[in-house]
């Protein structure tokens, strides 16, 4: 603080209280429009504060579902997001950790060619080529399964960069004297390098997380069985239908719940989320 | 290429440990994107019974079609939208929070959050409070004398998708500006202030300027982000409706390629999209080698 000014102090805290209230205000509609009986919208003015259903909505969406709209219960749902979600983090640290270790510690042919056939993954985004990927998997047989909703999207070139600088850093002396001491490359991968990096890895960890669980476009059209719907886009097959005979109550309950993990992990883990997202972009 | 000093000798390993990456990248990445462009040269009839080669065909179409160019402008309204709202507001945020030395990490807590929201359910949420029926914000236009429907007004239906797109971007905004911010050294500000320079000056000429790697940075990010993660909000909220007011490009070749089944111009779209992203990549790349200089 360069000098001491009130009024300045004083708008800072204004802007950013103003700020905090109108980011959480869709989030505060939602969770006020869960709480009430479906009547509650007929008046054609939403609530601004609980109602009396409490968690009613969410017992009802969790174990039954939108039976109208064909979705399965949402406890269903968020399990099949959180398979995937995980699939997705752990699949893309695993491999990418790996090719990383290979780029880094030995040279070999076509080791630049490598390198950059991962980099073009950083510059195809699933929706720009959503069509003839969508082929490849139902060639392959993977609609409505776990495998075909998280392995197209492992494949990662961040992650891939991520660990090479992470291996960069680490000094040669450690490889030297791991090597005197006789230990082979998987030996010092194991002992050293992933060790080592467990920081990188839980900040990765937390981002990609994020990642698999909002996927949307993908599910949505590699899924038709409902029993491998994921819930966020659940909602969006719910909230189309619901549009007839509106239930906000539900939907609002199904958006809730959709949006929690997430953001409890953003929440609870934020240092290691800053982390990795600062690390993710370099 | 860099490679470390010391390494390990061996001739099956590193493409034993390279295998499983370069197999996904080939079969779900490489196979595709050739596809695609294969396909783009194509003409195909809706059943898949006929196809034909027709050369650049599918590309002329494109540029000679209104509904494409407007696709264009519409995704250059867009992007411009949210990125110039959600950077001036994350930067705004951020200042605050670097004036304040009580308090801000609980801020930042109240304000990063958002970023693990899905963009499909920030569309919802967005949709919810802006429902012509039962809306908070559309009640609250009504009484003020606007009658707000995006389901028939093209412009409410931009405003709605800026908005839900640049409330969850925001929060990454503003917390690569507080990150730029703490970077600046205290040293010059002090020397500014000494010099007489006020709060609004010191802002506008020293850390405004020596901010804008910062800002750069976030302009390329948030039009990527804008041109291909916002599909989500879009389909949740308006499905580039009412009348292609909100049909943007990436939106355009799923519309066209799934619902439409055009697949020789979806293609075609695809491949100017995959242009596009190489472009935007190669400008955050050859930035990020001169970033550390100021």
């Amino acid at each position: 603080m360069v000098e001491n000014r009130p009024l300045l102090t004083f708008l800072s805290h204004l802007v950013l209280i103003l700020g905090v209230i109108s980011v959480a205000l869709p989030v505060w509609l939602a969770l006020v429009a869960s709480t009430h009986p479906s009547s509650a919208f007929v008046s054609g003015r939403v609530p601004l504060w609980f109602g009396p259903d409490g968690l009613s909505s969410y017992i009802k969406m969790m174990d039954q579902g939108a039976s109208t709209s064909g979705t399965p219960p949402i406890g269903q749902m968020m399990f099949n997001s959180l398979v995937m979600a995980l699939i997705i983090t752990v699949g893309k640290i695993v491999i990418s950790m790996l090719s990383a270790f290979a780029i880094c510690y030995f040279r070999f042919p076509f080791r630049v060619l490598a390198f950059w056939a991962i980099f073009i993954t950083l510059m195809l985004p699933v929706e720009v080529r959503i069509v003839p990927t969508f082929e490849v998997v139902a060639n392959l047989g993977m609609l409505n399964s776990y495998a075909g909703l998280s392995i197209p999207l492992i494949a990662s070139a961040t992650a891939t960069f991520l660990f090479r600088q992470v291996f960069l850093t680490l000094p040669d002396e450690l490889t030297e004297a791991a090597r005197i001491d006789g230990a082979g490359p998987m030996k010092f991968f194991w002992d050293h390098a992933l060790p080592l990096s467990r920081t990188n890895i839980a900040a990765l960890a937390v981002i990609l997380f994020i990642y698999g669980w909002n996927q949307y476009l993908w599910p949505l059209i590699v899924t038709t069985d409902e029993s491998y719907y994921t819930i966020v886009m659940g909602i969006k097959r719910m909230a189309s239908v619901v549009d007839d005979a509106p239930r906000w109550n539900d939907i609002m309950a199904v958006v809730v719940m959709a949006m929690m993990p997430p953001v409890l992990v953003v929440v609870a883990m934020q240092k290691l989320f800053v982390k990795g997202l600062v690390e993710t972009e370099k | 290429m860099q490679t470390k000093k010391t390494i390990f000798r061996s001739r099956a390993l590193p493409y034993l440990l390279l295998a499983p990456q370069l197999a996904i990248t080939v079969v779900f990445f490489l196979w595709p994107a050739g596809q695609a462009i294969w396909q783009s040269f194509l003409r195909q009839d809706a059943f898949g019974f006929s196809t034909q080669f027709v050369g650049l065909e599918n590309y002329i179409a494109l540029f000679h079609d209104p509904s494409y160019l407007n696709s264009f402008k519409v995704t250059a309204v867009f992007s411009i939208s949210v990125a110039g709202l959600s950077m001036g507001l994350g930067l705004l945020f951020a200042v605050c929070v670097d004036r304040i030395i009580k308090a801000n990490r609980a801020y930042s807590t109240l304000l990063i959050w958002p970023y693990a929201v899905a963009p499909a359910v920030a569309g919802v949420l967005w949709w919810f409070m802006f429902n012509p029926t039962i809306g908070i914000l559309s009640y609250a236009l009504r009484q003020m004398g606007y009658n707000w429907n995006h389901a028939t007004h093209p412009d409410d239906a931009m405003i709605l998708v800026v908005l839900a797109a640049s409330w969850k971007q925001i929060s990454y905004n503003f917390l690569f500006f507080v990150a730029g911010l703490q970077a600046i050294p205290q040293s010059l500000r002090e020397a500014a202030a000494i010099d007489g320079a006020g709060p609004v000056k010191r802002f506008f000429t020293v850390v405004f300027p020596l901010l804008s790697p910062t800002t750069f940075f976030l302009l390329v990010i948030n039009v990527t982000y804008t041109m291909f993660e916002t599909f989500a909000v879009i389909d949740a909220s308006t499905s580039g409706g009412p009348a292609q007011a909100t049909n943007i490009l990436v939106y355009k070749v799923y519309q066209d390629g799934f619902v439409g089944l055009n697949l020789g111009s979806s293609a075609a779209q695809s491949v100017i999209l995959m242009a596009i992203v190489i472009v935007l990549t190669v400008i955050q790349f050859r930035y990020i080698e001169r970033r550390v200089e100021y």
